[in-house]
């Protein structure tokens, strides 16, 4: 007979009894490998989507853009593109106050002037329909209906920007292109595009974008006119951008979130490895005599291995199988889910390549986690089917295994390997793979603290021996043989870590913006921007009429870098690698300030700002610690700027640590005060009014006076923000409550596992006296205490990763939030403790005398 | 058959060496019946198990079938039992997943080459040991002579040329016992295997055709010795 054959019989039959508490380990790694197939096949499906839907959503095949109108020599070059018969759509964009008369409404805009050949790709529906057309040669405003309720506003009312008023004729329904929410922030409002000149809202200093759409019949075409015209486009600051590139940026982005929420699934599959590896060392535990009963009929140990492995092997197939069905059910209702939030329509197709990734890993991961307890049918010696007694004969110390290093090697590099190949950077998979091996490597060490500290007090005299019976027998039970202590704690307090993680680094970022932290201290709350000179008075005064004060007035000078030690960007493009500063450092616009001292938010770190009776040229200057870093500039570099034409000469004195997370006006580059004044330069004004009512009124009166001076009121900004992030949170809740779901079926396997020894022993207690409630009373002391640990250690571990990402990744202050910390230590007590005490119903409701005549 | 010289066993107890067997030395000829009696704790299990290969000796030899079993890696006496050996326990030791007809299937299964088709020879056994009709059924559905009669099928499986049966009436009544006994004996008769019994029953060591009796280890009697 075939010896596979023989291996898959015997292994078939022989876990016929217990397929049911297998499918329960197996379990435990199904819901970690449903959502990498969940995600996985997702981001498949949405980067199939992104490509065939590329030239909607980026409104072109070919796409020129800058901050300023096109140069004359750009301009040509469009008009000979449109001329050799391509469609060019032109579109300006730019911020501004939008009032209406009627209610009173006022608030910041997004204004889109389109030409009549936007958008290139899709089609726009508006309500009521058809109105889209009438923008060609009518001076009407298609808005976001969000927009209508924000004014309190209808259709058929007048929407007043700047100087000129349009009738609102529609709002757009659909739009193709980017999703609006994560596009700056405040509704749209689509008027002509000929129109945006005389509404006097693009003033000195504004931030307006102007755009070229042009639409190609292939992508190769656009490629060649930006290859041909590059040194065109550098020199005149145009950006562009053509279907590929966007395809590429956008299919990078999705895999990049891909590949974070990815890593989460892992944790919960690795969780739910711990879950395999416990649940096969108690099914081998319980397998002993059987193996014995094989090896004296003759089965050789790599045979009874074997029956074994396929076992398991069979185990991590059925676990990965449910996952892959759970995860294509969710994988189709994601979409519903994250409607809105998506950029395009996802269609759902199954993803073959995902499913077999999930099954495979699935499978990988049960077997490297099941390698360990599985070696012990090895060791089985075939004299335990003699008789038992032989167990209880001293065998010495156990002769060291080289297998367990093999299969504890093996388990480390698998998940090794299995992390890099879910990272996009090897940096990413060998930071996930340490940050795992620190996490469980410590919960391992709790639980073996927790174990010895059990057995100390079991032994102790003195006041541990005064504790009631219940809890000294609860706590013993930590420490007992077959406990299940360093299981439940390791996967449950893996799991508490990954949630309070997440959490207190959301709620560290959150709080940043939290409305409480940017109304404490007589901070700003509104900020004017883009006032000119001479309305700067003007602006300050209705401030103070409004009874309100003038928290900051900082002068705003737009520039650009001209040289760097002597070098001009071209030149410095020939840098070799890694001295060469960062691209961006030479093309980008500089909105720089002039000031003589340092603001709250900037912590001087290298050089000294300049004293009151500076000189130039060439004058002192402060960069921000990024800009430095990228420019690779040093104190004492010198750096000319073209400040609207003219070159100021400069040499860097000072850099600055910025906090940027502070809704305050900070700069790149600061320059003293006698260099600036007399450059043209638009005005940012703050102020503060604690109640919105004021807010909107003051805002209201400026725009009617000062049509270009926009707005802002910081705290619908920060609701905008919340809301964006709410969504991105929600998401990586969503992966964390996975891993607590693993981790409580992981203890529910673990409970089951070590069934039948705590129902003998109940049953024995029951005997000698116990009554129904000391019983409830041990397991209760037994299980909450091994929910306090698995917490307590995976708070603080969750504390340790959190204050590292805080600190180190986004650089911020770190604060422990005590309260919903003790929560999530109360619950996971509680939950164990409820699973539990659930698990153990058998040992209530068995009598004693059942239980052992059984035995 | 079966050739022991001077076999010496010490366990490690309590970081104390305890000598368990004391060289031992016995023959037992082919399709003989040889039963091991003494109180318990004389080391009559030790012996059973290191006459089987389930052990290896301290000291001494122990010569199965022609084979000296102290020169066999593990796996190779594994091999060896379940071409020559059969089983019976005191605990009955089936395996409780698997039914009546595939315990009995298990040895001639692992040995995987066989003339016998291993369900028909199961099926033919079961019906030798009176059992027709039970094929299918589990060992907790069994009552304990049945499960035992199950075992000693089993142990006839592979056609074994020693047979170690470990007080395998033990567990059972005084019936029941008996009716276990006469089939092994038939058995024994029928295919000429040889017998080995270890029980403290002193009618059931009557009933072999040598008696060797253990005492701390040591042989203090044995009614087939030859002067």
């Amino acid at each position: 007979m075939n010896r596979a054959a023989v291996i898959a019989r015997l292994a078939w039959r022989e876990s016929r009894a217990s397929r049911r508490r297998l499918v329960l380990f197996a379990s435990a790694i199904s819901v970690g490998v449903a959502a990498l197939v969940a995600i996985a096949s997702f981001t498949t499906n949405l980067e199939t989507s992104v490509r065939q839907q590329a030239r909607e959503l980026l409104g072109g095949d070919l796409v020129l853009g800058g901050n300023r109108p096109f140069t004359p020599p750009v301009a040509a070059l469009i008009d000979s593109i449109q001329r050799s018969g391509h469609r060019v759509a032109r579109e300006v964009r730019f911020s501004s106050m939008a009032f209406v008369r009627r209610t009173e409404g006022i608030r910041l805009v997004d204004v889109r002037a389109v030409n009549a050949e936007f958008p290139l790709y899709g089609q726009v529906v508006t309500a009521p329909a058809g109105q889209w057309r009438r923008l060609a040669a009518e001076r009407i405003a298609v808005v976001d209906t969000a927009l209508l309720v924000a004014l309190g506003a209808r259709i058929g009312d007048t929407l007043e920007l700047g100087s000129k008023s349009f009738l609102i004729a529609g709002v757009a329904s659909e739009m193709p292109g980017r999703i609006a929410s994560f596009e700056g922030f405040g509704a749209q409002v689509f008027i002509p595009f000929r129109e945006v000149g005389g509404t006097g809202l693009i003033s000195f200093g504004s931030r307006v974008h102007h755009t070229a759409l042009v639409a190609m019949p292939d992508q190769r075409m656009a490629r060649r006119i930006v290859y041909a015209h590059r040194p065109l486009f550098e020199k005149e600051k145009v950006r562009t951008e053509t279907v590929g590139d966007f395809q590429s940026d956008v299919t990078d982005a999705l895999r990049n979130l891909s590949s974070f929420l990815q890593f989460v699934g892992l944790i919960a599959l690795l969780l739910g490895g711990i879950g395999v590896a416990s649940g096969v060392g108690a099914f081998v535990a319980g397998k002993l005599e059987t193996i014995a009963v094989l090896r004296c009929l003759g089965a050789t140990r790599p045979l009874v291995f074997a029956i074994y492995l396929v076992q398991a092997a069979a185990l991590g197939l059925v676990g990965s199988g449910i996952g892959v069905a759970l995860g294509v059910g969710v994988q189709g209702a994601l979409p519903r889910i994250l409607k809105g939030v998506l950029p395009v329509d996802v269609r759902v197709t199954l993803a073959p390549g995902a499913i077999l990734q999930g099954l495979g890993i699935g499978l990988a991961v049960a077997l490297l986690f099941a390698l360990r307890p599985l070696l012990e049918v090895r060791l089985v010696s075939p004299l335990q089917a003699l008789r038992r007694a032989y167990e209880t004969e001293d065998p010495g110390p156990r002769p060291r295994d080289p297998w367990r290093l093999v299969a504890f090697g093996a388990l480390a590099i698998g998940v090794f390997l299995i992390a890099m190949g879910r990272a996009e950077e090897p940096r990413v998979g060998v930071g996930f793979a340490v940050a795992i091996a620190l996490s469980v490597g410590t919960l391992t060490l709790a639980a073996r603290l927790a174990v010895w500290v059990s057995r100390r007090i079991s032994r102790l005299g003195g006041i541990a021996a005064r504790w009631p019976y219940v809890l000294r027998q609860g706590l013993a039970n930590l420490h007992r043989p077959r406990n299940q202590t360093r299981t439940v704690v390791t996967a449950l307090g893996f799991g508490v870590t990954v949630l309070a993680t997440l959490y207190l680094v959301q709620g560290n970022l959150l709080k940043q913006v939290s409305l409480a932290t940017l109304n404490a201290g007589g901070r700003a709350n509104v900020v004017f921007v883009d006032v000119q000179s001479d309305q700067a008075a003007g602006v300050e005064g209705l401030i103070r009429t409004a009874g309100l004060p003038v928290i900051q007035r900082v002068p705003i000078v737009p520039m650009r870098v001209a040289t760097l030690r002597g070098k001009t960007a071209e030149q410095i493009g020939e840098i070799p690698q890694p001295q060469r500063p960062a691209p961006w450092t030479m093309r980008r616009e500089y909105r720089s300030t002039y000031r003589d001292t340092a603001t709250t938010s900037e912590k001087l770190v290298q050089g000294a700002w300049w004293g009151p009776r500076v000189t130039g040229p060439p004058w002192p200057v402060s960069l921000s610690t990024e800009v430095a870093q990228d420019l690779k500039a040093d104190i004492g570099d010198s750096i000319v700027w073209n400040v609207q034409g003219q070159m100021i000469e400069t040499r860097v004195a000072a850099i600055r640590e910025v906090d940027w997370a502070r809704f305050e006006p900070n700069f790149f580059a600061v320059f003293p005060t006698a260099a600036l004044q007399r450059a043209p330069h638009s005005i940012v004004v703050l102020t503060r009014a604690d109640d919105a009512g004021t807010r909107a009124r003051l805002q209201r009166a400026v725009a009617e006076r000062f049509s270009n001076v926009t707005s802002f009121d910081v705290a619908l900004l920060q609701r905008t923000v919340e809301r964006v992030f709410s969504r991105v949170a929600l998401a990586i809740r969503f992966m964390a409550v996975l891993s607590l779901a693993t981790g409580t079926l992981v203890l529910l396997g673990a409970v089951a596992a070590g069934r039948l020894q705590r129902i003998r022993e109940g049953a024995l207690l029951k005997t000698l006296g116990a009554t129904r409630r000391q019983l409830t009373r041990i397991l209760l002391a037994e299980y909450l205490a091994l929910g306090l640990l698995a917490g307590v250690v995976g708070i603080g571990l969750a504390i340790g990763g959190g204050w590292a990402m805080t600190h180190f990744v986004f650089k911020l202050d770190f604060t422990v939030p005590l309260l919903p910390l003790a929560a999530v230590l109360v619950v996971t007590a509680a939950l164990v403790a409820l699973v539990g005490m659930a698990a153990s119903r058998e040992v209530f409701r068995r009598t004693a005398v059942e239980v052992l005549r059984d035995v | 058959m079966l050739t022991v010289q001077k076999l010496t066993k010490v366990y490690q107890s309590g970081g104390r060496p305890l000598t368990v067997l004391k060289e031992v030395s016995l023959d037992v000829e082919p399709g003989g019946f040889l039963a091991v009696v003494g109180p318990s704790g004389c080391g009559k299990t030790t012996l059973l198990g290191l006459l089987a290969g389930l052990d290896v000796p301290t000291s001494g030899t122990v010569r199965l079938a022609g084979e000296d079993i102290g020169g066999l890696t593990e796996d190779a006496r594994a091999r060896l039992r379940g071409e020559k050996v059969g089983f019976v326990f005191q605990t009955f030791q089936l395996i409780p997943t698997l039914t009546a007809q595939e315990n009995v299937q298990v040895p001639l299964e692992l040995r995987g080459r066989s003339d016998d088709d291993p369900a028909e020879r199961a099926r033919e056994l079961l019906e030798r040991v009176g059992l027709q009709g039970r094929e299918h059924h589990y060992p907790a559905q069994l009552s304990g002579g049945e499960q035992q009669r199950v075992a000693v099928a089993r142990a006839f499986a592979n056609r074994p040329v020693i047979l170690f049966a470990d007080e395998p009436t033990g567990n059972l009544d005084h019936v029941t016992g008996a009716r276990v006994v006469a089939l092994l004996e038939e058995l024994n008769r029928e295919s000429g295997t040889t017998l080995v019994l270890v029980t403290h029953d002193p009618a059931l060591a009557e009933r072999a055709r040598r008696t060797i009796r253990l005492l701390d280890g040591a042989v203090v009697d044995d009614t087939g010795a030859t002067a």
